[in-house]
Parts: C-alpha cells; sequence; structure tokens
C-alpha cells in the first residue's frame, strides 16, 4: 500500500480539533447556478470547519425530498461537474478549510476517474463522499488511484452496519467516518431519539482508528450539540439547503444559521 | 459462451452491487442466502407446485402457423401471456415471495413500469398474506389504468412516484429509498434483471424456467431441443434472460433481443439503451445506461410502459458486448403494426411490450426450416387504451 507522507487537510483538521466540528453540505449550482463559489466562501468565514461540495445527479437515490429536489434545481440551472471545477478554480486562493466532493459514481465515471482526481488536486479538494461507491468496489478498482493522488475516500456506517463491518471500514478509511444517524436517505429532524444514542455510544466504544461525525436529520443547535456530544462534530445537509433555497441574503443567511448551530451569538 | 455471474456479482463488465452502505445489510444477507434458499429441495418444491397449479405452468409452446406462413420459418409462440395475471413477470414475483418468506420478511415493496411487474407482486402479497407497497411514475399510472385499479383490488398500496420522468426509473428510485428508510423487515421485489447483485442472477434463475420449458416442449413436436432463434423483448432484460437462459452455451441458438426505438432512435425519443446508451451506474449496477456526457440519466421514452426504461440488466449489457445475443430495436408505430398483425393472424392480441419481439421478424430474414422461438412475454388486456388510442386497426 502506498503511504502518502504529505497531510491531507481533512487528517489536519482532526488532528487539530477534536470535538464540534461542523462540516456543511450543499449542493453545487443551487439555489442560482453561480452560488457555488460564493457559498463555499460565507461557509468558511462562518465558522464551518469542512464544505461539502454536492454534485448533483438526476437519480440520487440516497436522498430525501429537500436534497433531491436542490439536486433537480442545480441540473435544471445548468450544472455539470466540468462547471463545478471551472467555478471552484480559484477556491484555494481564499479558502483554506478542507472541502470534499459528494456525490454519485456515476458522473465521475464519466468525467474519467483518473481526470477527476488530477482536476481534485488542481483545484485542492481533499477527498470524497460517495455513497454508491460500495466499499469492495473502491477496493478492488478506485483506492489505488485515489491514493495516488492523496485524496482521502469518506465511507459511510449505519444503524444497520455490523460491528464486524465497521471495522472493515475503519480500517480502510482515513479522515474520518460518515456515522449516518438513523436507518433513512437524507433529510432534516427535529430531534434525536434513544435508539440513535445507544447507537452511537455503541460505535464510541469500538475505539475506532478514525474519528466520526454524525450525519442525516441533524438540523439545529439541538441536534448538533447531541451529535457533537458522541462523535467529533457533526454533518448538516438538508436544513442548509432549506436556508439557501428561502434566502434573499445569502451571506447573511448563512452566517445566521451556522452561527445559530454553533451557539454563538 | 458461458455466460455466468462471477463471485463478484459481474457478468463479464457489468454488474456489481453499486449500493449506499444503508442498503448493504439486505443486499447482502440476499446474496448470502439465495443460492442455498433456491437450491433447497423445499423450495423447488414449494416453487414448482405453485408455478404448476397457481400460475398454470406449463404454458404452451404453440406452433403459430399462419405467422409461420408471412414470415417463411417455423414459428413457435411461447405463451407466458397465459400465465396468470398475463405476464411472465410472475414467475419471479413466485420465487421472491417464498424467498422473503423464508428470509422472515414481513413487508414487501416493488416497483412497476407497465404495472405487469406490480400486478403480479400484488398477486402473490395477496396470496401469501402479506402488506404490499409498489411504486410507480405517475405517468404510468395514468397509461395503465387497468393495472392499478388491479393492485388495489388486490389489497396493494400504490404510491406514485411523482420526481423525475414519473416514470419506472423514478419508481424504482422511490422503491430504493423506501426500502433505505424500512431497511429491516422489508424484502424488495425487484421486476427484472436489474439491480444490484444478486438480483440480476436470483430473477434470472426464477424465470429460467421459461427455456427450461422450451426445450423439452420443442423436443417433443420438432425433435429437437434448440431452435435456430431465440427471440424477445427486452425492458430490464428478464423475459429476455428467461427465454435464453438454457441456450447461452449452445452458440448455434442465435438470440435475438428487441429493444424499444420509440419514435426512432435519431429523435432521442427512444428507449433503445444499446444504441443510445454508453456504461455507467445506475440502480445498483454497472451497465450500459443512456445518458448525458456529464452522466445524469436520459429520461427514456417508448409508447410502451414496459421497455420505458434508460438501461438494462448486465447480463444484457455483457451479451450484446460480447456479441452472443443481435440486438435489434422497435420504433412505436412498428411494435403497435406488429400486435395488430398477431391479433388477426393467430387471435392472440399481445402486451405492446411483446409486440416489439414480434416487430423484429419483420427485420429478419429465415430460411423456410429455421425453428424459430418467440417469447410472447405477456398478453394485451392492460394495453387496449393505447391500442384504441392507436386507432388503426
Ligand atoms: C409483457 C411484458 N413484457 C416485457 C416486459 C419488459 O420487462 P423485461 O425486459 O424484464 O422482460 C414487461 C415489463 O413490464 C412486460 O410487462
Amino acid at each position: 500500500m502506498p503511504v502518502i507522507l504529505t497531510k491531507n487537510r481533512i487528517e489536519q483538521l482532526f488532528e487539530e480539533k477534536k470535538e464540534n466540528i461542523l462540516s456543511v453540505y450543499f449542493t453545487a449550482g443551487f439555489p442560482k447556478l453561480e452560488d457555488t463559489a460564493k457559498i463555499v466562501k460565507y461557509l468558511e468565514n462562518s465558522g464551518a470547519d469542512i464544505i461539502e461540495v454536492g454534485i448533483p445527479f438526476s437519480d440520487p437515490v440516497a436522498d430525501g425530498p429537500t436534497i433531491q429536489e436542490s439536486n433537480k434545481t442545480a441540473l435544471d440551472n445548468g450544472i455539470s461537474l466540468k462547471l463545478i471545477f471551472e467555478q471552484l478554480s480559484d477556491i484555494r486562493k481564499e479558502v483554506k478549510i478542507p472541502l470534499i466532493l459528494m456525490g454519485y459514481i456515476n458522473p465521475v465515471l464519466q468525467y474519467g476517474v483518473e481526470a477527476f482526481c488530477k482536476k481534485c488536486v488542481e483545484i485542492g479538494v481533499d477527498g470524497f463522499i460517495l455513497p454508491d461507491l460500495p466499499l469492495q468496489e473502491y477496493l478492488d478498482e478506485y483506492k489505488t488511484i485515489f491514493e495516488r493522488y492523496g485524496l482521502l475516500n469518506i465511507f459511510l456506517i449505519t444503524p444497520q452496519t455490523s460491528d464486524a463491518r465497521i471495522r472493515r471500514i475503519d480500517n480502510n478509511s482515513r479522515g474520518f467516518i460518515y456515522m449516518v444517524s438513523l436507518a433513512g436517505t437524507t433529510g432534516a429532524k427535529g430531534d434525536i431519539s434513544e435508539d440513535q444514542v445507544n447507537y452511537f455510544k455503541r460505535v464510541k466504544k469500538m475505539n475506532l482508528n478514525n474519528p466520526a461525525l454524525i450525519g442525516f436529520g441533524i438540523s439545529n443547535k439541538l441536534t448538533f450539540n447531541r451529535a457533537c456530544a458522541h462523535a467529533s462534530g457533526a454533518i448538516i445537509g438538508s436544513a442548509f439547503i432549506n436556508v439557501l433555497k428561502n434566502s434573499k441574503n445569502l451571506e447573511k443567511d448563512i452566517s445566521g444559521f451556522i452561527k445559530s448551530v454553533k451557539g454563538i451569538q | 459462451m458461458k455466460i455466468a455471474v462471477d463471485e463478484r456479482g459481474y457478468y463479464g463488465n457489468f454488474g456489481g452491487a453499486y449500493i449506499p452502505e444503508m442498503l448493504y445489510p439486505n443486499v447482502e444477507e440476499l446474496r448470502q442466502n439465495y443460492l442455498s434458499i433456491l437450491n433447497d429441495e423445499g423450495f423447488r418444491k414449494d416453487f414448482d407446485h405453485l408455478l404448476k397449479t397457481y400460475v398454470g405452468r406449463p404454458t404452451p409452446l404453440y406452433f403459430a402457423k399462419r405467422l409461420s406462413e408471412r414470415y417463411q420459418a417455423k414459428i413457435y409462440l411461447k405463451r407466458e401471456d397465459l400465465c396468470h395475471t398475463g405476464a411472465h413477470k410472475v414467475n419471479n414475483t413466485i420465487g421472491q415471495i417464498l424467498l422473503a418468506k423464508r428470509l422472515n420478511k414481513k413487508n414487501i415493496i416493488a416497483e412497476t413500469g407497465a404495472g405487469q411487474h406490480g400486478v403480479a407482486t400484488a398477486t402473490v402479497c395477496a396470496l401469501m398474506g402479506m402488506e404490499c407497497i409498489v411504486y410507480m411514475g405517475e405517468i404510468d399510472m395514468e397509461r395503465q389504468k387497468p393495472n392499478v385499479e388491479r393492485m388495489r383490488i388486490l389489497g396493494t398500496e400504490v404510491r406514485p412516484a411523482t420526481s423525475g420522468s414519473k416514470t419506472l426509473k423514478d419508481a424504482t428510485n422511490e422503491a430504493m429509498r423506501h426500502w433505505i428508510n424500512n431497511p429491516v423487515d422489508t424484502h424488495y421485489i425487484i421486476g427484472s434483471v436489474v439491480g444490484p447483485h444478486p438480483y440480476p442472477d436470483m430473477v434470472a434463475r426464477f424465470q429460467s424456467v421459461i427455456s427450461e420449458e422450451i426445450k423439452w416442449q420443442l423436443k417433443e413436436t420438432e425433435g429437437l431441443e434448440s431452435p435456430d432463434y431465440v427471440i424477445a423483448c427486452v425492458g430490464g432484460g428478464s423475459n429476455a434472460a428467461g427465454a435464453f437462459y438454457h441456450y447461452y452455451e449452445n452458440d448455434d441458438v442465435k438470440l435475438i433481443a428487441v429493444e424499444a426505438a420509440g419514435l426512432g432512435n435519431e429523435t432521442g425519443k427512444s428507449a433503445a439503451t444499446t444504441t443510445l446508451g454508453k456504461p455507467g451506474v445506475l440502480h445498483g449496477s454497472r451497465t450500459l445506461l443512456m445518458q448525458t456526457k456529464d452522466g445524469q440519466v436520459v429520461e427514456p421514452y417508448s409508447i410502451s410502459a414496459g421497455l420505458d426504461y434508460p438501461g438494462i440488466g448486465p447480463v444484457q449489457a455483457h451479451l450484446f458486448e460480447s456479441g452472443r445475443a443481435k440486438f435489434y430495436s422497435a420504433t412505436d408505430e412498428e411494435a403497435m403494426k406488429a400486435g395488430i398483425l398477431l391479433s388477426r393472424l393467430e387471435g392472440i392480441i399481445p402486451a405492446i411490450e411483446t409486440a416489439h419481439a414480434l416487430a423484429a421478424l419483420e427485420k429478419m430474414t429465415f430460411s423456410k426450416d429455421d425453428v424459430v422461438v418467440l417469447n410472447l412475454s405477456g398478453r394485451g388486456d392492460k394495453d387496449l387504451e393505447t391500442y384504441i388510442k392507436w386507432g388503426r386497426y
């Protein structure tokens, strides 16, 4: 296995910060086609720790209605992976925090895996979350390419994932593990249940090599804090998409939302 | 040529299990158990018994005399249209419901395009007393109304898929989302040889009864097990997979697959995946897929709801790529004409999906002694409204 010596921004972050890490997902090209780079900058300025830039797809099977709709709007706006790369080409002149591309595998395949990785390194992307690229396919066909470019692939675990498989995923992960909070598609929920807390505790007890962030159903200060009690931090997606959807002033609304989640006045 | 799924779930370059982690336990449970369940003697007995006493198998292999005269070949029709519920789809749903029982599942979900698979699923759920939800594209609900009501009469809840193209692809998305949200005691009965491994192989095994019967039936009438041609339409590819299954390794049998060309492959309003598609990943497998250069799935078009899907099963993609099967496509117009022709010549009104296979006869040349088996995958009752709208009969 080739060992990458340079520290990836994601790993750097988790070395320096052990708790209350806030990762925010949004869909590229949404609400308006040209908003992508702006939203990244506003998120960093507001205090987000990681940004997940969503690559829209026509058939997002792991997503609930909010993100489905944002994908559709972005595609109708004319977004494509090629255009996302153009929009983000100068992003590292201003933005320092880790950037992750999140999306389904098919647009990546059509772009070409190698070309995709090359472009990500050029721009300063640190890793991927590709929900429909499972562990086995990753190991067989993608791992060596991603590693050659120093790009991290973040895996999901769910309440149904067995301990043995969590171990296997942990052993093949770098950066962090994306702990899906419930058996479900993405979507904002009001609260976190007892069952979910038991699952968080079970995973915590396993003492994994990698830190974990909790995502799916995290929507506000209450759920963010609850999640942070059991992991290194949490991920917000749908709730943030709802903020963007209704926003008349992106900079102000993004800042207001991130501060409210983090409990900053 | 050997055509079989490998241990990683691939047929050549196509297949695999590209599923989100949320579905991993369900699909893995199936993968680990399907072969031992299918090979279990008790299971086989239950399956064969229901196929015989409930579905009405074996279905006849009918020598179509007037059709044969017309095309100057010996044409046999494998009468899957005479299966209970009117199409081959029920072979698979019987198999999967028995499997779901053995896995102690309590609830069933399915997607449907033409409504045939939905009806076949609703039927076996009524038979077994299981709760059933079927997702169906809003547009398909409109064009296949009788099937919607059939499902409801059978006690199934039909949920409209209102996203995307509002057809089969989107119904499949919704069914997958439902499964993600209800992972524990729900079994998803996929209706064709599509989806993540092991579905394509499992569905093909259930449908393989079609060619198993053709072999001995042909032996009885023609004195030989193997025809010169087997012809079937391809939506996802399950009736074709079933009709081809026992002939894969006999290269003397020419396998003919017929896709829907809609208004014509050059118009963009088509569902002919092997002509218009490129390798890609959708609904859990790497296969041929109609898509834009950016990898967005294209909304297909066909007059036939059961063929209106932007992909094909990985086994079909492999049959195409390897050249083991020859692929044709038939337009709406060609299919409708072929459907009416069969009605007039043989007194059989075929499903419009099946009419696409019949339309291929027009494009092929036979010698007089050629034995041709055409898989008559379904009957046209559900399509009356489309026939009436088309009007030219
Ligand atoms: C009668 C009939 N034939 C064929 C098909 C296409 O499916 P497949 O290619 O899986 O056989 C359908 C699908 O609904 C159908 O109802």
